[in-house]
């Protein structure tokens, strides 16, 4: 049997599997498709969105020729990693690039030994030359970076170690940290960066770019959509961009070549399958109106209907005394048995409790309470359903208090 | 022979019962070519893993099937050597990374850019990425999912990953921004029956509806213990009626003793007799938080209403220490306590 690491052995197993292949994309078509986020990820500084101020804080580097160590921090998806690979690019080009430039992430071996050695031997290395002409085209200038991503997940130990290293080399060698919390980055280290903050991206500039996206892959849609995306993705490109493909892939609102491909053999199956129960009418190939819909966005972001949770609102009121944990319970249980996330549930039934008017201050003083400690239970690992239930039932005793 | 849940288990997604939508939805994602990383969430037993084996044949046809057990041997920074099963075809691979606990980030770094950096093999592959499923990702400790970050963005071209997991409440921010998450909510008793009245048909059993509604409802829409329940009373039973008692699982039974001894007494001396059986329970491996559950909800019918938030407010509490803490029955105890507390100050009429 095939050993997934032994290649000539795959290429075996493969071949006979291969063989059995129904359908006709050819891997070769393929290649190109990558998920939208890499495809869309900024190739140059002015295709990054949103983070005006430190673009031209940058561009203005592109032109000094100088750079301070620099530390980039923000939420996930708001375009730190492509920050420092376009402004890498532009200063190196694909020649230099390599002999420039080193990238250290989390999935790498970061710990003391490694900043000592590998982190060192980079920053000590002297300065390779261009091509000739090369100049004209990239500013390349006098000195390499080092761009240590996921900064916050080294220990103490090693960032300790790189604070000489980086003084040490600091005519050759420029190093960019980057990090979600920046709390994580120690004192002495942060203080000898430039730092940048990342924005979550907000309404204006995140829309544009997740139009102009849509544009290009021919994807319809419906009004208020990209705003649903917007608010579902809390600020983060990234996630918008992941459910903005899957919403077109659920309605096959894709490129007319592909839809009409997957299209076909999807009508083939769904029919076969429904046969004994009497056809199900889908309407696989009626192309024009497929629209990406507020409601599809919602239900791929995992966001609650609202029913849903006015129904477990409903059951907390203290208005049924007696038979209250009848009914909270039965809707928990249903809300966990359908899996949605507590996090979820936390989040929705805290925007519906706290701007309630109709609750009194020291109610709400209450609330809040009660949800951070859930907050912390959750993130803690703790049973969902447990803590999901304890939460309705204290809440339901709170509403109660008047 | 095998268990009925692995007989059954439906192997494509057209096969697969229940929530065709969402089969759908995984189908238009594995024929568009440009399937991102998923986040598969949901309830034990719910069918997550056998939606993702069907959404993986989907991907790359039934040569995913091919599977075999691979031991590899990681060396960790202090030169500890850890042995590691991989599941894989050739195509895709499948870990448990918590099964190493704290060194899980070894095997992440080392084993996912292994895979990303070699070449799909089958050149007829209808993919040019792997595949790697990651079991039980809510435990990942965070390094090993901090070492997935970069990792997933850089070697996309040759490799995606779909994590599985009953709550996404552990996942950091940067891989939930990573992926798509996948939602797979518990079948409803409607649709357990319908699994059971299929399977029973083609075991040959006769069928007895009401007992069938009743193994959906005990299961707690966990559709492989309703299969589990559905084996054990048809092999137990020559013929089942609608009344055939439904013989739950011994440790359950010993919970449901554990209930009954509490409610009966609320002394010291109890306790002392309890905590043998929590023990037995423990050293049976049945998880902690699970004997805990079950002897909660098992109190609960048996109580005043008016107790009923009390008491689950101190299980909650009871549980949370049970992840936090190493002792668990310290805390299983302590929750015995204060459970024959709050019942026996409200008996006397008394605050507490
Ligand atoms: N400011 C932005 N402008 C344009 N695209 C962006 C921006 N921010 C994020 N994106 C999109 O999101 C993807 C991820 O962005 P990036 O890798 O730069 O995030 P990050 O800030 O490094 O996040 P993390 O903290 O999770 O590493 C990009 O490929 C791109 O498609
Ligand atoms: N769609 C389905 N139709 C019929 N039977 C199913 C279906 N999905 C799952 N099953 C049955 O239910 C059993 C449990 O499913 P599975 O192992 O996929 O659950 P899971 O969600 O991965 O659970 P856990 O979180 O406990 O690992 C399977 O063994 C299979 O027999
Ligand atoms: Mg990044
Ligand atoms: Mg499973």
């Amino acid at each position: 049997m095939a050993n997934f690491f032994d290649n000539k052995a795959r290429a075996a197993a493969g071949a006979t599997n291969g063989a059995s292949s129904l359908k006709n994309v050819a891997p070769k078509e393929t290649q190109n498709l990558q998920p939208w986020v890499e495809k869309y990820r900024p190739k140059s500084l002015n295709d990054v969105t949103a983070q005006d101020h430190t673009i031209t804080v940058l561009q203005r580097t592109l032109q000094a020729t100088n750079l301070p160590h620099m530390l980039f921090y923000g939420p996930p998806g708001t375009g730190k990693t492509s920050t420092i690979l376009a402004l890498a690019k532009e200063l190196y080009g694909p020649e230099m690039f390599r002999s420039r430039v080193l990238e250290l992430n989390a999935s790498d071996e970061r710990g003391i030994s490694i900043v000592r050695e590998k982190v060192k031997d980079f920053a000590r290395m002297q300065l390779s030359n261009p091509p000739p002409d090369y100049k004209d085209r990239y500013p390349c200038p006098p000195y390499k970076i080092i761009i240590l991503d996921e900064a916050d997940s080294m220990t103490q130990d090693a960032q300790s170690a790189l604070r000489r290293t980086m003084e040490t080399y600091s005519k050759i060698t420029r190093f960019c940290l980057i990090c979600n919390y920046v709390t994580r980055i120690i004192d002495p280290l942060a203080s000898r960066c430039s730092k940048f903050r990342f924005k979550p991206l907000d309404q204006g500039n995140a829309k544009k770019r997740l139009e102009d996206i849509a544009e290009n892959e021919h994807v319809k849609l419906e009004p208020g959509a990209v705003d649903t995306l917007i608010k579902c993705s809390e600020g983060d490109l990234r996630k918008a961009i992941t459910f903005l493909q899957s919403a077109a892939r659920l309605v096959g609102a894709v490129k007319p070549s592909q839809s009409k491909a997957n299209g076909l053999s999807k009508k083939r199956k769904v029919v076969e399958y429904d046969e004994d129960e009497g056809a199900m009418d889908v309407d696989v190939d009626g192309d024009d109106d497929k629209m990406v819909t507020v409601r599809s966005i919602e239900e791929i972001a995992g966001v609650i209907p609202n029913d849903v949770v006015d129904g477990l609102i409903k059951a907390m009121q203290p208005s049924l005394r007696g038979a209250v944990y009848e009914a909270v319970a039965n809707q928990v249980t249903d809300l966990v048995a359908d899996g949605w996330s507590a996090t979820q549930v936390v989040t929705q039934l805290y925007q519906k409790l706290v701007y309630d008017d109709t609750l009194s201050d020291k109610q709400k003083t209450k609330i809040v309470m009660a949800f951070s400690d859930t907050d912390k239970r959750l993130v803690d690992g703790a049973d969902e359903h447990l803590t999901i239930l304890d939460l309705a039932l204290q809440l339901s005793g709170m509403l109660a208090e008047r | 022979m095998a268990l009925l849940v692995d007989r059954y288990r439906p192997r494509s997604l057209e096969a697969l019962t229940y929530h065709e939508d969402l089969s759908e939805r995984l189908r238009s994602l594995a024929q568009s070519g440009d399937f991102p990383h998923l986040l598969v969430y949901g309830p034990s037993g719910a069918g997550k893993k056998t939606r993702i084996v069907a959404t993986l044949r989907e991907l790359y046809g039934p040569g995913v099937e091919k599977i075999k057990i691979d031991s590899r041997v990681f060396q960790t920074t202090s030169n500890r050597k850890l042995e590691f099963n991989i599941v894989a075809s050739v195509y895709h691979l499948e870990i448990t990374p918590s099964d190493v606990g704290n060194f899980d980030r070894v095997v992440i770094q080392d084993l996912l850019k292994e895979v990303a950096q070699t070449q799909q093999v089958d050149q007829s592959a209808r993919q040019r990425f792997k595949v790697v499923v990651i079991n039980e990702a809510d435990h990942l400790t965070r390094d090993a999912q901090a070492a997935l970050r970069r990792t997933m963005e850089k070697y996309s071209p040759n490799l995606r990953l779909i994590l599985l997991a009953n709550s996404t409440a552990n996942i950091i921010a940067p891989i939930r921004s990573r992926t798509l998450l996948v939602r797979v909510a518990a079948p409803t008793e409607a649709d357990i029956c319908k699994v059971l009245t299929k399977v029973g048909k083609q075991e040959g059993w006769s069928e007895a509806e009401g007992l069938n509604r009743r193994i959906a409802k005990d299961s707690g829409r966990n559709l492989r213990r309703a299969l589990l329940m559905f084996e054990a009373v048809h092999a137990q039973n020559e013929k089942v009626t609608d009344k055939t008692p439904i013989p739950p699982p011994d440790w359950e039974a010993l919970i449901e003793q554990i209930a009954d001894q509490i409610m009966a007494e609320h002394t010291p001396a109890r306790i002392l007799e309890v905590r043998a059986k929590l023990y037995d329970l423990l050293s049976h491996c049945i998880p902690p938080t699970t004997v805990l559950k079950t002897l909660t909800f098992k109190l609960i019918p048996k109580i005043d209403d008016a107790l009923k938030a009390d008491v689950i407010r101190w299980s909650a509490f009871y549980e949370h220490r049970i992840r936090l803490g190493s002792k668990h029955i310290f805390h299983l105890e302590a929750f015995v306590a204060k459970f024959m507390r709050i019942l026996e100050s409200y008996l006397m009429g008394m605050d507490f």
